[in-house]
Parts: C-alpha cells; structure tokens; sequence
C-alpha cells in the first residue's frame, strides 16, 4: 500500500488553546484509519483541519492529489459525513445526494436519479429518497449521509463518529457496510471513533490521542494496541478501565483508649 | 430518635467526632450545623478525625459536607481523616475524594480592567474584520456569477422572492396603510387651523414616497425576513450543514447568501412600490371622512404634489434597504456558534444591526439627495 495522507508537525487549537501540538502521522492508501482518544481530545477537531475545515496553528497536511484549500469552490476530490449527519433539512434525501451531481457534472436528470437511487440502494434507503431528513432515524441519517459523501466516487471518505448514539444493531450494520465501502471499491476511510467494537471490527489501523499530554499516544493496529501497549492510557481505554483504581482499601480503624 | 447521631469525643489523644446510625440528606442541615461548630475550635496543627465506624450507612450530599469539613480543617493546617469507615461507607467516602491529599484552593485571578477592555476592542477588530471579509466574499461570488450564471442557485430565488415578498405583502400593506391614516391624522389636526386641509395631501404623499413607505417597509422585510436569514443560515451552521455544503465543493456564498439577496433586491422595490400606494389611500381616507375633501381633489393635490423621481428615489432606497438587510442576516447567519443560543443570539444581533443600517443608509440618502438638490 502507498501513503494517501502525510501529517507533520501539526498543531491545532485556537487563541490560546492548543488542542494537539507537533502531531505526525501517515494514512496508507486502501486502509480503515481511525483517530481515537477520550472526549475532548480533539478528535472531531483533528479532522476539521484534515478536510480542510481549518487551518492549523503550524504544521502541514498532504492528501496526494487533493486540496482542501479550495474548499467551497473546486470539485472535492473526497467524501465527507459529519457526525450529526449534516443533512440539508430542507431537500428531500434524494435531492441531497442529487445537488453534487448537478454541481459538478454534466449528467442529464434521468442519469442524476439512476445513481442516486443506486447509493440509497448501497446503503440500504432506498425508499427513503422522497423522505426529508427529519422524517429519518439517526441510523438512516448516518447511512445516508454516507451515500451523499460518495455520490461523487471519492477515493477516500471522511467519517466522524459513525456509529456514535447509535444501537448495536445499527453500528454493527454502518460497520459492515463501511468495511465492505472499503474493501470492495478500495476507499481509503479515515475515521474519527471511540467505539471500541466498531475499532477491532474494521479499523486497519488507528492513532490515539490524549487530551493531558495533547500529543499522539499510541499508533498502529487496535488489536496489537490492546494486546501490548505499556501505556497505561492505551491499555485503560481499550481495556475499559479507569487509569486509577475505581476503590481504595478502607483506612485502619483507630484505636479508642 | 434521630436515624444519626454525632458528638465529639475528647477523650481521645486527639478529639474525635463521631457519628452513628444512618446519615441521609434529611440531616444535612443539623449535620452540617454540628460539624462547623466542632470545627471552630480547632486550631493549626491539631487533629480532628471523624469517626464512622458506627456509622451504618451516608448518602453522598452528606457525604460531600463532611468532606468539605476535612478539606477545611487540613487548608487550615490541620489534618483530619475518616476513620472506621465500612466497606459501604468507605465507597462514599472515596466516591466524594475524602481519602486522598487536599489540594490547595485554586485562586481564580480577577481580570483587569485593561485586560477586559483589550479582549472586548480585539473582539470588535475581529467582528469588523469578518463582516468586511464576508462583503469582499459577496462581491467576489457575485462577480464569479456575472461571468458564469449557472453556477448560481437560481431555484432558490422565486421560493424565496414568495416568501419575503408575496406572503408579506398582507402586514405592508396593512403598516402602511395605517401609517398613512395615522399622519394624515396628525396633519390634519395643524393644518386644520390655517385653513390648508388639502395640504394633507402633499404632507402624506411625499412623506410616504421619499421617506416612510421605504423605510417601513423595509423594517417589517427586517423583521420577517432578515431575522428568518439569520436563523435559518445559524442553524444550518450550528447543525454542520454549512461545512458539509463546504465539503461538496459548493460554497455558501453562491448557494446561500446570493440567491436571498437577490430575491430580497428584486421583491423589496416592489413590495414599496405597494406600500407608497396604500400609504397615500391611509391619507386619502382621513382627508375625506374627517377633513371634507373629495376624493378627486385628493387624488389630483396628490399627483401635483409628487413627482416621477420622489417615487424613484424611494425604489432606489429600497434597493440598498434590501442589501443591507440581506447581507447583515446573512453574515450574521453564518457567523453563528454556540447551538440554540447562538443562533438566537445572533438572529437578535441580525435584526438590531440591521435597523441601524437601515437609518444609516436612509440618513445618508436624505443628505445626499438634499446635496445634490434631488
């Protein structure tokens, strides 16, 4: 596999703030990477800067062949679904994935709806086309925010949280499709997750990152993490425990004269 | 009998307060009570423990005030620990951090005054620096839809041409129309005095057409339709589908804001336009029922008193009125952080800043029309 994404010396954060300092790290092409860590680590941040959301404080970001400096104006070159879905509330499901197509190819309507009823069916909403958002559960949200982010045939997907506030029967579904999104058509996912069933289930590899220290503790496959890591940190959150002891033995009683 | 009892023993090396039976936030007060009183009287570097080993059970609100009470006492310089405690207790006690060191009390720091004034005038710079960075935008994608306009958002215009104009034309008319009736009235009520009743005529007609139709027309637009902009962008951004319309390649500007500021430039003339013409009928209804006109006399005192361009230069004032409020909503709209309150905060924002510009322009307007002698 060769490198679709190379991160130097990266820091994020705002004002005062530093989020995530002098941050390194490489996303082979055709691979699951994940960005994990404890709530209010920067994950979700970290990828706002990947896509190109935000500029970083110092640092560079590389995605052979794509740019995210013209964000908002060029054709993107990759597929993004936010964590609450980012849906436009008021298009119909079908007109959602339809508005990139119509943007930024030449295609006649009729072609717009074949393959917009092709990504619905990928994902499984295909009868949801006519639907507007508000009228989906979360899990359908989710899959078809994943159906908008690939209408236009990215070779690499941006997810956050995927399976975040979802039951385990969807996140197991979202999971299988994402893996079979990756293996069939060889998308590069990068993935922002703290699920813990969702990483070992699909995630080729993963970095982890700690709010207190603001760096990147761990790097390299969630199984061989969980299994080996002499990181307290990286041990206590893929073995789901607290890094202290939950109960410390009672006090001695003293002695009344 | 009380479920809890406490004393403080002295006869130990170290006096010792002591509680027993069942400790529930019942007792919190009394509790409280009892130990602050205990504790008064020790002093730096002497002991005070608290003896739980007959203490049955303790919710944890009692809890966290016995713990407030040790971290007291060892911040003082004393020290203090729980003692005795059964397994169930001692889970409390833990649970609420009343076994581990006390920590010194973290000083916060009052802001200077400098330092609140440097922050509030960065803020400003800041906020000017991105409304004239949104207006550079507008123009910027306005020109790129002059030299290619398929790239525009062309299906969102009539959509919202009806929605700021056709469904808003019912409360212009009817503001108008009172504002109308309602100088008429105050007019009438002068110039009924020096004999000059058809003069109400002139009064109405060239204050509605160069001054009051515009404006307030344009406010009741403010209020429906820029405030609408502003939530409607906020939430859109509080919610990410700003980003994900960013992440497509499409940007906001050329599908959001442009299409609402064109609607609102092409609907706005017109819905003045109505609101002139309501305005002087408001007039005409007070001139003939209380100040004996005809409604010929009227209409003709009317037409002489305005010409073509007291009507124009209000049409011209509508078009910048639309600007204004279309660009404000919208940079406020898409300046929104913060989730529900956020969007309410600026859509607030959106609508002051907007009643501002719009006197600012139409002050500028008068004053230059008068300059030029228009």
């Amino acid at each position: 596999m060769s490198r679709l994404i190379k991160v130097s010396g990266l820091t994020l954060g705002w004002d005062e703030t530093v989020l995530l300092q002098d941050a390194s790290f490489e996303v082979e092409r055709g691979s699951v990477f994940v960005i994990l860590g404890g709530s209010g680590c920067g994950k979700s941040t970290l990828l706002r800067y990947l896509i190109g959301l935000d500029q970083p404080m110092s640092g560079t970001i590389a995605i052979e062949g794509v740019s995210g400096e013209q964000l908002g104006f060029s054709r993107p070159e990759f597929g993004v679904m936010f964590q609450s879905g980012a849906l436009l509330g008021s298009m119909t499901v079908g007109a959602n994935l339809a508005l990139q197509l119509t943007e930024w190819t030449q295609l006649p309507a009729e072609a717009v709806n074949v393959i917009v009823r092709a990504k619905l069916r990928l994902v499984g909403l295909q009868d949801a086309e006519d639907k507007l958002p508000s009228e989906l559960s979360g899990g359908m949200k989710k899959r078809a925010a994943i159906a908008r982010a690939m209408v236009l045939e990215p070779s690499l997907l941006f997810l956050d949280e995927p399976s975040a506030g979802l039951d385990p029967v969807s996140s197991f579904e979202l999971d299988a499709l994402i893996r079979s999104l990756n293996q069939a058509l060889g998308l590069t996912v990068v993935m922002v997750s703290h699920e813990l069933e969702s990483i070992f289930s699909i995630a080729d590899s993963c970095i982890m990152l700690d709010k207190a220290s603001k760096s990147i503790i761990a790097r390299g496959a969630p199984r061989t993490l969980r299994d080996s890591s002499a990181d307290p940190r990286v041990s206590a959150f893929f073995n789901r425990r607290a890094v202290a002891p939950p109960v410390a033995p009672p006090l001695p009683l003293e002695v009344k004269p | 009998m009380p479920d809890v009892t406490y004393a403080l023993n002295r006869l130990h090396s170290a006096p010792v307060l002591e509680l027993k039976g069942k400790l529930t936030f019942d007792q919190a007060p009394g509790l409280w009570t009892a130990v602050s009183a205990s504790l008064a009287g020790v002093t730096r570097a002497e002991r005070l423990d608290f003896d739980v080993s007959q203490l049955e059970e303790v919710d944890g609100g009692s809890m966290a005030l016995l713990v407030a009470s040790r971290a007291d006492l060892h911040r003082r310089g004393a020290s203090s620990e729980f003692i005795g405690a059964n397994a169930q207790v001692q889970k409390v006690i833990h649970l609420y951090r009343g076994d581990v060191k006390v920590g010194a009390l973290r000083k916060r720091r009052a802001r200077g005054v400098l330092d609140q004034i440097g922050n509030a005038t960065m803020a400003i710079l800041q906020e000017g620096q991105q409304v004239f960075g949104f207006f550079g935008q507008a123009l910027f994608a306005a020109l790129k839809l002059v030299v290619n306009p398929r790239s525009a958002n062309w299906g969102e215009v009539a959509p919202t041409m009806e929605k700021t104009g056709a469904d808003a034309v019912p409360i212009v008319l009817l503001i108008n129309f009172l504002v109308g009736l309602v100088m008429a009235f105050q007019g009438a009520v002068q110039l009924k005095q020096f004999g000059a009743n058809i003069y109400v005529a002139d009064l109405v007609g060239l204050s509605i057409t160069r001054e009051l139709g515009p404006l307030m027309t344009a406010i009741i637009v403010c209020g429906r339709s820029g405030a609408a902009f502003a939530a409607e962008i906020g939430s859109m951004k509080v919610s990410e589908e700003i980003d994900a319309l960013r992440t497509m390649g499409i940007g906001p500007m050329r599908f959001l804001v442009l299409p609402r500021t064109l609607a609102l430039v092409l609907v706005l003339p017109m819905l003045t336009l109505l609101g002139d013409a309501v305005g002087i009928l408001g007039g005409l209804v007070v001139g003939v029922l209380t100040l004996d006109l005809t409604i010929t006399g009227y209409l003709q005192e009317s037409f002489k008193a305005i010409e073509l361009w007291d009507i124009f230069s209000g049409v011209i004032k509508s078009v910048l009125f639309a600007l204004v409020i279309a660009l404000i909503a919208c940079q406020q709209g898409l300046s929104t952080t913060g989730g529900a309150e956020g969007v309410g905060r600026r859509t607030t924002s959106s609508v002051v800043s907007i009643l501002f510009g719009l006197i600012l322009v139409d002050a500028c307007f008068t004053v230059f029309f008068h300059w030029v002698g228009a």
